[in-house]
Parts: C-alpha cells; structure tokens; sequence
C-alpha cells in the first residue's frame, strides 16, 4: 500500500499530462478522482498504524548505511493522512479558482501538483533522514513551478527567492546535518528514543540541532522565514494546501520527526545546549505576529501568520515533554484546517472581488457571507477560541509546557495569543460591520465550487474541536515510552 | 579462440588501426558510420573488462610476446577499467549523436578526416589508460593530443585557431614536463614500466633527481588535467571547438591525465619517497580547494553558456583532486566515482548544448531565453543533468559529493573548513545552473515565439539516455562504485 501510494500521485501526473491534451473536464476529472484514491489508498493504511503495526517498504542501499525505505508510523501517517485528505477539498476549490480567474497553463499547474503530493507522501513516510532528504528536495522543485505560476518578471524574482532559501539551507546546513550524523552515529534510520544519545554531546548537540532547524528552512523560523512570504505571488490553491499545508508541514514535521526520532526527546532534555531552539521559536513566534500586525495585504498576513503558527509546532517539539509531542502533532492537523480555511476564504474575495488589501474589505461580509463567515471561523481557530481547532493544540501545547515548567513557552503563547487577536479581529470586525465604500465594484459570492471548499474545512475546522479523539489516540503512540 | 585475454591490445589497436581506414569512406555517411561502429566496439571491449574486472580479475598484457621491463606491458586494473568505460562511452555516444551536428559545421569533404582524427584521440586516450609504461603514456598522450588540437580546430569557429594555439602550447609544456620526469627516473633506475620503477627506486641511494622527476611529472600532467591554476586553455578550448567534440572531450580527455597523475603518484612514488603522501596533500589540496572557489565564481557570472559549463569544469576537476589529495581509501573511492559521474552530468549537459545549437547559432545565455518553449526537451534533459551536476539527492552527483563530503568528515582538524568549501560551491552551482534554468524557461524570448522544433531524434535521444542513466546511476550507483572501491584499494595497496 505505501508503494500505491507513493506512486498513484506520479500516475495521477502522467494522466493529467494526458488529459490536458484532449478536455479540460477530463484534466479536472482526473485529478479529483486521484485525490480521492490517494486519500483511499493513504487512509487505509490507518487501522494497521492504530493497531501498533509500522508498514515498511524498502528499495535497498544506494551507498552503505544510505537506503531509500519508507517505514509508516503514526506521526508520518497523520501527516500524509491530512495532506492526502486536504488535497481532495482543494482539488474541488482549484478547479473553481483556476476557471474563475482563467488562468493559463492550467494542465502544468495540476501536474506540478500531483508531483508535489508525491514528494510530500514520501517525506511523510520516510523511514531515514536521508529519504526524507531525497523528497524535500523533490518537494522544492515541483512547486517551483507552481509559485512561479503566473511567469511575470515580479514573480520569477519572488519564486527565485524561494527556490534559493529552501534550496541553500538544504544543501548548505541540512545535508551537513545529516552527514554529521552519519558520521556520529553510523546511521539515519528514525528509531524511536533517537540514535544520537551518547554519540554527541556538550554544544555539539545545540549546533547540530542548529544545522537542522535552520537547514529545514521549510519550517520558517526566523531567519530563514523570508521565502514564506515571497511564495505567496503563487496562485491561492498553492498558496492554500501547499503554503500552508504540505510544504510548511514538511517543515515542522521533518524537525519533530528528527526531534523525537534522531535526537530522541530525553536525551535532548537533558542536554541543556538545545535549550536555544525554545528562544528562537518564541522570537519567531512574537516577532512573526508583530510583523503580521503591519501588513496591508491579506496574503502577506497570513503568510506572516503561518511563519508564527509555525513556531508553535517547533515550540511544541522544543519543549520535549511528552503532552506537547502530541500538541505539535495536533497543531500540525488544527492550524491545516484553520489557514487552509483562511487561504481558501482570501483566494474567493480575489475571484470574486479581485480585493487583495486589508482597508478594501469594509463591509464584504454582507456581499460573501458564506466566505466570510469561513473566514472568521479560521480566525478564531488561529486565535484559539474556542469551538475550533486551534483552542485543542494549543491546550495540549500549555499543558506540555506546564508539564516541562517553561515559563518562557507560557508566556510566548498567551502573548501571541493576543497578538494573533489584534491582527485578526480588526480584519473580521471590518468584514461585518463596518460600511462599504461608495462606488465599488457589484459583486457576489465566489464560484459555487470555490465556496464549497471554504464551507468543508470551515466545517472540519469546527468539527476537530469535538472529534479530536482518534488523533490524540494515534499520537499517543509517538511519546510511548517517554518520561514524562 | 578466447579472445579476453586479448582485450587491453584490442581496445588500442582496434580504433588505431580504423582511423586511416575511415579516410578511405569517402561517400557521405560512411565515415561516421565505420567511426561509430568502431567506437560502439570499443566500449563493449572496455564494458567486458569492467565485469570482469569488477569481478576480481585484472588483465595484464605483453606485447609481441616480450615479457616486461623488455617488452611493453600493458595492463587494466579496476581503476584503469572505470577510465576506460568513462572514455569508450563518451565516445560511442558522441559519435552516435555526432551526426547531423557535425553535417553542420564540417564540410563534407573533410568529415573523413575529422572522424579519423576523432578515432586517433580515442586511441591516444585509451592507449594512455593501458599503458604500464612510463614512455608509452607520452607517446599515446602525444597521439590524442595531436588529434584533438585538429579535433577543437577543425570547427567553423574562426576563434578556436587562437584558443587551440594556447591549449598546443600548455599541452606541449605539460607533455614535456612529464618527459623530463620520465627521462629523471630512467636516468636513476633503468626502466619505464611503472612496476619495475616502483620496485627499484628503493634501490637508489641519491633520491634527489627523483624528488625533481616526481615535481616535473605531477605538475606536467596538472596541467594536462587543467588543474587549477593550470586550466587556462580548457574553458576556450571547450567553447569554440565544434559541439560534439566539446562532449568527448569534456566528458573524458582531462580526465584521463588525472588518472595517470593519480597512479604515477600512488603506483611509483608513494611507496617509495617518505613524506611524499605529505607533499602531493598540502601540494594538491590548496589547489583543488582554490580551483574550486574560484571556478564557481566565475562560472556565476560567466554569460556564454558553452564557457560557463566549461569553467564549471576546472570546478568538477577540484572535487576529483580534493578527494585524490585526502589519500584515504574514502577520498579515492570519491575521487574516481566523481570522474565517472562528472562524465555524465557534464556530457549530459554539453549533448544539450549541441541540441541547442541546432536553433541558437549564438550560445551567449541572454540569447537562449524562452528556449523551453521552442526545444521542451532538450531543456527538460538539460535541468535533469544539471540538477546532477549541484549533486542533487537522486541523481548521480549526489553520490560522488555524499562520499567527498564524507571522506572529508575524517580529515580532523581541516574537516570543516573542506566541507565548508564543499557546500559553498555546491550553491555556487546551484547559481549558475539556476541561472541557465531561469534562462531557458522563464525568460522572454529575444525573437518571437517559433513553434517547438528540436533537435535530430538520434542527437536528444542519446542526450536523454544520458540523462536518464544520470538519475539511474544516482539510485542504483553500485557499478561504478564497485569499480571506484576496487581503485581505492588498489592504488592505497602501493602506499607505504
């Protein structure tokens, strides 16, 4: 089953290629339907993993020690469980956004697509830390096309930048990771409890777990962040699933994997020069908000946003305590729902609006009430409040912290907490209450697809608040065995 | 009659004894064809040593019967068999793509010449790689070197006479340089084959003339294998030869005076000179390391697509000196498993190039913009092979810089300033292939769009069966690496 469906995304690529010659329906149809597969296909692997089971899959050694193998365990699963899931919604939301806004090159964009769905499925189910390398790298240059979608001189230059900051921190600090480790530890297989302990010690340890936080520039802590923003000149679907879904959670993930997998969460603990990755996601975390505090435009906001909410998973990770491991865990699933939402709501008011700035969306709420109200779910997840999302990882990340008796951490999530509200109430109080200006454009809601798609994950965002059970459940299994 | 005993006489003389018959197939595409065949041949002679060879065996040679000092040896270890492949491949392919590439830029008429001499370079070069004889190598080093300056000039491009004059000049001081090294050891053993000297120069009582012949010999070849700051006439030669031949000759013609460089050091001088490990390391490594640098600099802002990937060249040759200069088994393996995937990024790039050519007479980057658009393919296979040359996971490069950078983890004290080096200049070709990337698909085009028109079918297939075996090599690398290793140990077997 890993092999399907490692290799149903590449088949969907090669169908879309084919379709897109003949029909755009057939193209559409191809692509919504292989969603659904993959999402089949990648969910069925769920009842093994809860039953303890790890499904492997290996295709042997390139060098000694260096094999491409895939191994599913439940933080693996849970990722490649959300993207797969989420790329159905958003298929449905691109096929109204891309016809909405007649944009070209439509059969490139969906293949890319399906390519970057590959390599994601393939970061989730590594099983060694040079697997996990060989798709990151995949995942960079399948969705370079997609950022530099629309091909204008200001969106090379941009899709350049994000090219160049994932690409040089890969090779120049994650890969020098990895080889150090090789070097350590005579392997890079993920094993539970980490290889790491009693290799390495002293500073050695913060500066190796340095080389991986900052050469995992997918993750966007600062300040390594900046390509984050840049990526927003891509259309909204790939902003939506990929900007705030796949890529940036093939960030997070690789760095809690390699936390809890390589390092091992005890052995960190008890090194106190990891401690600095704490203070650097927290600065991330506040400078981030303040940084969204100034923005203007909706998707730089919320790129902001995301490099913040980022944080908060490698926070969570850094805390290394066990309730926290599945807070970085759930805020990966929670903050999905929630900016997938906010992106999907933004990419509607540009279809719909063509509106793209913060002071331009006085009183919208009465025109896309649907949209809008979507959108102010999202915000309230990314806030915290309860029912959403977003109030259930963040309770496990306090309470992790608590557990760990970090008084920064604390401090840094009821401060960004604050912070988050002041950037986003102004946006929703605008939306719903305030008056639109005279002499603007008569518009209604967004394509009737686009909507759905808003609706759905509005919807899973509020529905994760009361059905959060079988996550907690499955990443339970990832902290088994740690102290606590 | 079992003729793999035969072998190492056979992949000399075969394309040496065709070359003046190719002069005699006058009528248009004959030459080409008997040339090619020969070519094809020969690389199924070297692929057959390889396996076996891969295998555990070596071939040793007499010729004529004459048993060595008195007779001339040959001999095919593993090391010998990888160079081999690499140089018998890079011609059978070039010359199987060569075909309407050279229709265009030699006249009828001297394209029998033009494929004898491209036959003539080839047994010059696998002739060097045989050899277990000191003055033989001089005297195939000469034949290819001969052949290959008419190769480079034989072009339309009036600016390779003056380039061709430079690389004669370099190539004749390196070539000299060699000899009087050769003549010094002669001078104090006795013997030019390289076993012979390696056992008796423990016998010499005045090692002084030897320490100048082992200086004469490593900086002759050095500038044979465009070491850097050796490799002034390489980016010229590279860019104003005609296409095809900048294949050939890219992807194996320094690399074969590397390999003698590496062997003459380990084979003959290693075993005997104390402190000669110390000397070739601190001699080569700053080299190596700087070449590297600089190259990638340079390439970053080099604006003729034909000259960047040839100064992107010295760079690649650096990688193979920095691994040769660790002296450790993990360094050898890295050095000879780069000069087998350099052959293929590089290859792979410059048949792109020639596929290029066919709409581009002008090969400046500002004019190739929007080229995806008119040739999808050969710009897909360029990306692949260049993605190969940065050492992306996946593709072949990757392999050879994941076991430099490796073998550079156990240098001690320097490990980090040579992985540091390593990496930068791994960015340094993501640069300048992006750049060329950029160009190709991003840019406007300089002419209105024409609609897509690409290179000969045969021309962009062997470009994408170079390119595929790229990405092959990169998952499957263990031919090559079961060569590099065997190398390593073999050559390491002669160390002190």
């Amino acid at each position: 089953m890993i092999l399907v469906a490692l290799v149903l995304p590449l088949v969907i690529a090669a169908g879309i290629v084919l379709a897109g010659r003949f029909s755009d329906n057939l193209r559409e149809s191809v692509t919504l339907v292989g969603a659904c597969a993959l999402a089949w296909v990648v969910w069925g692997l769920l009842p093994e993993i809860y039953a303890g089971q790890r499904p492997e899959l290996s295709f042997g050694e390139i060098l000694p020690g260096l094999s491409v193998a895939f191994r599913v365990e439940p933080l693996g699963m849970l990722f490649a469980a959300l993207a797969s899931g989420l790329w159905i919604i958003n298929s449905v939301y691109s096929i109204g956004y891309m016809r909405g806004n007649k944009e070209k090159k439509q059969t490139r964009f969906y293949t890319c697509f399906a390519l970057a769905l590959a390599a994601t499925i393939g970061v989730a189910f590594a099983s060694n830390l040079f697997t996990l390398f060989l798709f990151y790298e995949l995942l960079t240059l399948s969705t370079y096309p997609l950022v530099s979608h629309k091909g204008d001189e200001a969106t090379v230059k941009s899709a350049r930048v994000y090219l160049g900051i994932l690409l040089c921190t890969s090779i120049g600090l994650f890969l020098p990771a990895i080889i150090w480790t090789y070097h350590v530890a005579g392997s890079l297989e993920f094993t539970p409890g980490g290889i790491l302990e009693g290799k390495i010690g002293g500073a050695d340890v913060g500066l190796l777990l340095a080389l991986f936080v900052f050469g995992v520039g997918k993750a966007a802590v600062m300040p390594v962040h900046r390509w984050l923003p840049a990526a927003m000149v891509a259309p909204t679907p790939v902003s939506a699933l990929l900007h705030a879904v796949a890529v940036v959670k093939a960030g997070v993930f690789t760095i809690t994997k390699v936390i809890v997998y390589i390092f091992g969460v005890d052995f960190l603990f008890s090194t106190p020069s990891s401690t600095w990755l704490v203070y650097a996601a927290c600065f991330t975390i506040i400078a981030a908000s303040l940084v969204a505090l100034r923005q203007q435009n909706l998707k730089r906001l919320l790129a902001y946003s995301t490099v913040a909410q980022l944080s908060y998973v490698v926070l969570a990770a850094a805390v290394l305590k066990p309730l926290a491991e599945i807070g970085a865990a759930i805020h990966m699933v929670a903050h999905a729902f929630g900016k997938i939402t906010l992106f999907f709501a933004a990419g509607a008011i540009y279809t719909a609006a063509k509106k793209t700035e913060l002071h331009q969306l006085r009183g919208i709420g009465r025109r896309m009430p649907w949209t809008m109200t979507a959108f102010t779910i999202g915000a309230l997840s990314m806030i915290g409040v309860p029912p959403t999302a977003g109030f259930v990882s963040k309770w496990y990340i306090l309470a992790g912290s608590f557990q760990a008796e970090n008084l920064l951490a604390i401090f840094t999530i009821i401060a960004s907490t604050v912070l988050n509200a002041a950037y986003f109430l102004p946006i929703i109080f605008m939306a719903w209450f305030e008056r639109e200006p005279e002499g603007g454009k008569n518009h209604g809601e967004a394509p009737p697809l686009v909507v759905l798609a808003v609706v759905a994950t509005a919807l899973l965002t509020l529905g994760f608040f009361f059905f959060n059970g079988s996550v907690i459940e499955l990443e339970k299994q990832l902290v088994q065995g740690m102290a606590q | 009659m079992d003729l793999t005993p035969h072998l190492p006489a056979l992949q000399v003389i075969v394309p040496m004894l065709a070359a003046p018959l190719i002069l005699l197939l006058q009528p248009r595409g004959l030459a080409w064809a008997g040339a090619t065949l020969v070519a094809i041949f020969s690389f199924f002679i070297a692929l057959t040593m390889a396996v076996a060879v891969s295998k555990g065996a070596h071939f040793g040679y007499d010729m004529g019967g004459w048993t060595a000092p008195y007779g001339i040896e040959l001999y095919v270890g593993a090391f010998g068999a990888l160079v081999l492949v690499i140089v018998t491949g890079a011609a059978a392919l070039s010359l199987l793509a060569a075909r309407a590439s050279i229709d265009s830029q030699i006249e009828l008429e001297r394209q029998p010449l033009f494929y004898s001499a491209w036959l003539l370079v080839l047994a010059g070069l696998v002739g060097i790689v045989v050899s277990a004889d000191a003055f033989n190598i001089f005297v195939f080093m000469e034949i290819s070197s001969l052949a290959s300056y008419v190769l480079i000039a034989g072009g339309p491009d009036r600016r390779a006479l003056p380039s061709v004059f430079k690389y004669l000049i370099m190539g004749t001081i390196g070539a000299t340089f060699y000899l009087i090294g050769v003549g010094m050891v002669y001078m104090m053993t006795g013997t030019l084959n390289l076993a012979d000297m390696e056992s008796r120069i423990g016998g010499v009582t005045d090692i002084n003339p030897i320490l100048v012949a082992a200086g004469f010999i490593t900086i002759g070849l050095a500038l044979k294998a465009a070491v850097f700051p050796l490799h002034v006439w390489l980016p010229n030669a590279y860019t104003h030869a005609p296409h095809m031949i900048t294949v050939f000759l890219a992807a194996c013609a320094t690399k074969v005076a590397i390999y003698v460089l590496i062997r003459f050091d380990f084979v003959v001088f290693q075993a005997n000179l104390s402190g000669h490990q110390l000397q070739f390391s601190l001699f080569l490594m700053p080299l190596a390391l700087l070449g590297i640098m600089v190259a990638s600099a340079v390439a970053m802002f080099e604006g003729n697509l034909k000259r960047l990937l040839g100064t992107s060249s010295v760079a690649q040759i650096g990688y193979i000196m920095l691994g040769a200069s660790f002296v450790t088994e993990a360094g050898l393996i890295a050095s000879a498993a780069h000069l087998f995937n350099h052959a293929l990024a590089k290859g792979g790039l410059f048949l792109a190039v020639a596929c290029l050519a066919y709409q581009y007479k002008d090969l400046r980057l500002a004019q190739l913009a929007g080229a995806a658009k008119t040739m999808p393919y050969t710009a897909a296979a360029m990306v692949v092979c260049g993605l190969s040359l940065i050492g992306v996971p996946g593709t072949a490069g990757f392999i050879s810089k994941w076991l430099l950078l490796s073998a550079a983890m156990d240098e001690g004290r320097f490990a980090w300033l040579l992985v540091a080096v390593i990496l930068i200049s791994s960015l340094m070709a993501l640069v300048y292939v992006w750049r060329i990337v950029e160009t190709l698909y991003f840019k406007q085009a300089v002419a209105e769009a024409q609609s897509p028109k690409e290179a000969p079918g045969v021309l962009l297939l062997v470009t994408w069966v170079v390119a595929l075996a790229n990405i092959g090599f990169g998952l499957f690398p263990q031919f090559p690496l079961s060569l590099s290793s065997a190398a390593a140990k073999l050559l390491l077997g002669h160390v002190l």
